[in-house]
């Protein structure tokens, strides 16, 4: 099978014979269009910097919730020693931010991850197919997205108990008809393209054209939608939190910070600001990079909203 | 245009039906028991009985939404298992406190978020274009909580030039009539209540419209720059029309269209932001009872509560639908 797809071929009119550089594929050339702006550029600066104090916080300083408690520092406001302050049972507010992010980034990435997967997975099938599977999903679907998202992930979290996993698993079957419902229009309409005849006529099985020739076009779609989800679900999770029925304390998860801060909101207003700044600085970072990926994979889309 | 809209009212009855089987069945999948938790873990198993049958939980779950749906059509929305209250009373006026508040919130988010992409786009590229990117980039990253939180404490506690919650100063009395504070104030010929009305009003609605204003400002703003470059507004130009006309007359009319039918799509943010605003602001719609109920296991109110976010946004996106085919005829005709 020779018929590849994913690898657009680098405009040339006619007057010119030969291309000079070497033709780029589609992910090199995004690449380097998301580097080139500045939206990604500060976006992915961003996103860095967040995973990586994700990742190192808990190599560099071991942190047990369940223990950490100083009375006698109870609520100071910020200081060189305590860059945010310290919280009602004297417990350091920075360092309970860096420790939450982790928190935030695994709830969104699992989310996002098995969310995408299921529903893309599901909308191909759905419009490859079409028929009684189709429809019967369809209208599944439509059903789901009758109940407005968060009142229905507060639902599903009430069905499953409060948790971290309750939350990752209300956030995701949330998000699914809708990438659901964009990977089974891109599908109906690839489907009936000329390549995808020209392999069916070669003999190729359907899960080779789904898999070799729909699933490629398709995928730089899902990974902008994908990104510009994160910013969304990191909301939801910390809403969730903030209601107490996501994370529970004394998990370090940031809306859970926000919620302890309410009722010291007049005398230390400081243990509210910082897990809400941390969360804005994150959610913003994942927007700015979606924004990029979007212009970088595809430029037609650049400064649509 | 009324075979349309019969169209599109006919197409929400299946889906409404849909979202009654759907909450119905859904509040049964919540883990405790409804009975043990009201009567308490030891209450005797002849009285628990007695409960069940009292409230028909004893019967297949089949006839209980028949019944269930049976007893909606006549107005009894069952009452609150952990109130008593009957829903239909906590509805009306939780109901209109939620629409007060989302109304406002999206009239807010509709004019700034409009007027900033108009602007946005006519200086595009400038340092105003990317100011307002930037405060609409701004708006959709913060949680709607903790901004909510920073309004209080910096409005209500420090300044205090503005209540810090509620929908009414707790020395003021309020006749109801509609529910609805700001009509009933006038109502009561009350201009001083009327005022504190609003002053209440003002942080929630302000907290909830920067759910919907940043979509609503960068979508005009790009609709309006796609619309600019047409044919038709460069003719306008050549003869020699003013700018401001152009805009007015010959732009904007094509570039709210797409605005819109997102609009219609905001709703749902804006009933989910309204559970965490109200929660907040003390304000006793919609959200709060929404979220009472969940917590206290209160299966009636969840039940209504589900149903209703459903309805209202079923409701909310036809209602798009129709007068988007009002102002552009080519819909009417596919």
């Amino acid at each position: 099978m020779s018929v590849t797809s994913a690898n657009p071929p680098i405009a040339s009119s006619p007057s010119e014979p030969m291309l000079l550089a070497k033709p780029r594929n589609m992910w090199q050339d995004a690449w380097r269009r998301l580097i080139r702006g500045s939206n990604g550029r500060i976006g992915l600066a961003i996103v860095t910097l967040i995973v990586l104090i994700a990742v190192l916080t808990p190599l560099v300083d071991p942190y047990d919730p369940t223990t950490d408690s100083n009375m006698v520092e109870s609520r100071k406001s910020p200081s060189a020693q305590h860059l945010f302050g310290t919280d009602r049972l004297g417990r350091d507010v920075f360092r309970r931010v860096m420790h939450g992010t982790r928190f935030s980034l695994v709830v969104a990435l699992v989310s996002i991850i098995v969310g995408n997967v299921l529903s893309t997975a599901v909308g191909m099938i759905a419009g490859y197919y079409g028929g009684l599977a189709d429809s019967t999903i369809l209208r599944l679907m439509e059903l789901m997205q009758a109940f407005p998202a968060i009142p229905l992930a507060i639902a599903i979290v009430a069905i499953l108990g409060p948790g971290l996993l309750s939350t990752i698993l209300a956030i995701t079957i949330v998000g699914i008809p809708g990438g659901m419902r964009v990977a089974r229009a891109m599908t109906l309409s690839l489907k009936n393209l000329d390549y995808v005849d020209a392999a069916r006529s070669l003999g190729a099985s359907n899960a080779h054209v789904i898999l070799r020739h729909v699933l490629p076009n398709l995928i730089s779609f899902v990974v902008v939608g994908a990104t510009l989800g994160v910013g969304g679900i990191i909301l939801t999770a910390a809403a969730l939190g903030f209601l107490g029925l996501g994370a529970q304390p004394p998990t370090p998860e940031w809306g859970v910070m926000i919620a302890d801060a309410v009722p010291f909101l007049r005398q230390s207003p400081h243990l509210a600001m910082f897990p809400g700044l941390a969360i804005m600085v994150t959610v913003l970072g994942f927007n700015l990079l979606g924004d990029g990926l979007r212009d970088a994979l595809d430029p037609s889309l650049s400064g649509t909203a | 245009m009324t075979t349309y809209i019969f169209r599109r009212i006919l197409i929400v009855i299946p889906v409404l039906i849909g979202v009654s089987i759907l909450s119905f069945f859904f509040v049964r999948l919540i883990p405790g028991d409804p009975v043990r938790v009201m009567l308490g873990e030891r209450a005797r198993p002849a009285d628990v009985q007695q409960y069940k049958a009292q409230m028909g939980l004893d019967q297949p779950i089949y006839i209980q939404y028949i019944k269930y749906m049976e007893q909606m059509f006549k107005g009894n929305l069952g009452q609150s298992i952990v109130t008593r209250v009957p829903v239909a009373k906590d509805i009306s006026y939780r109901l209109p406190a939620t629409i007060e508040a989302i109304f406002f919130a999206l009239l807010l988010g509709i004019v700034l978020g409009i007027a900033m992409g108009i602007v946005a786009a006519l200086k595009r590229n400038t340092i105003v274009d990317t100011g307002a990117s930037l405060v609409a980039l701004t708006g959709v990253s913060m949680p709607v909580f903790w901004l909510a939180l920073i309004l209080i404490y910096f409005f209500g506690v420090n300044l205090k030039i503005l209540p810090p919650g509620a929908r009414l100063d707790a020395h003021l009395k309020i006749t109801q009539v509609t529910g609805f504070y700001l009509i009933d104030s006038l109502l009561m010929g009350r201009l001083d209540i009327f005022w504190n009305v609003i002053k209440h009003m003002i942080l929630p609605s302000f907290v909830l419209s920067t759910t919907v204003m940043p979509s609503i400002m960068r979508l005009t703003r790009a609709s309006m720059l796609e619309v600019l470059q047409k044919d038709y507004i460069r003719t306008a130009r050549a003869k020699g029309l003013a700018m401001s006309k152009v805009v007015l007359k010959h732009t904007l009319r094509n570039a709210l269209l797409p605005v819109i039918t997102v609009i219609g799509l905001q709703v749902s943010g804006l009933l989910g932001g309204a559970i965490l605003t109200e929660n907040a602001f003390s304000w006793t719609g919609m959200g709060s009872w929404f979220y009472g109920a969940i917590v206290g296991r209160d299966y009636p109110v969840i039940q209504t509560a589900i149903l209703l976010n459903a309805v209202i946004f079923v409701l909310m996106t036809m209602l798009v639908d129709i007068s988007y085919a009002f102002i552009d005829p080519r819909i009417r005709y596919k």
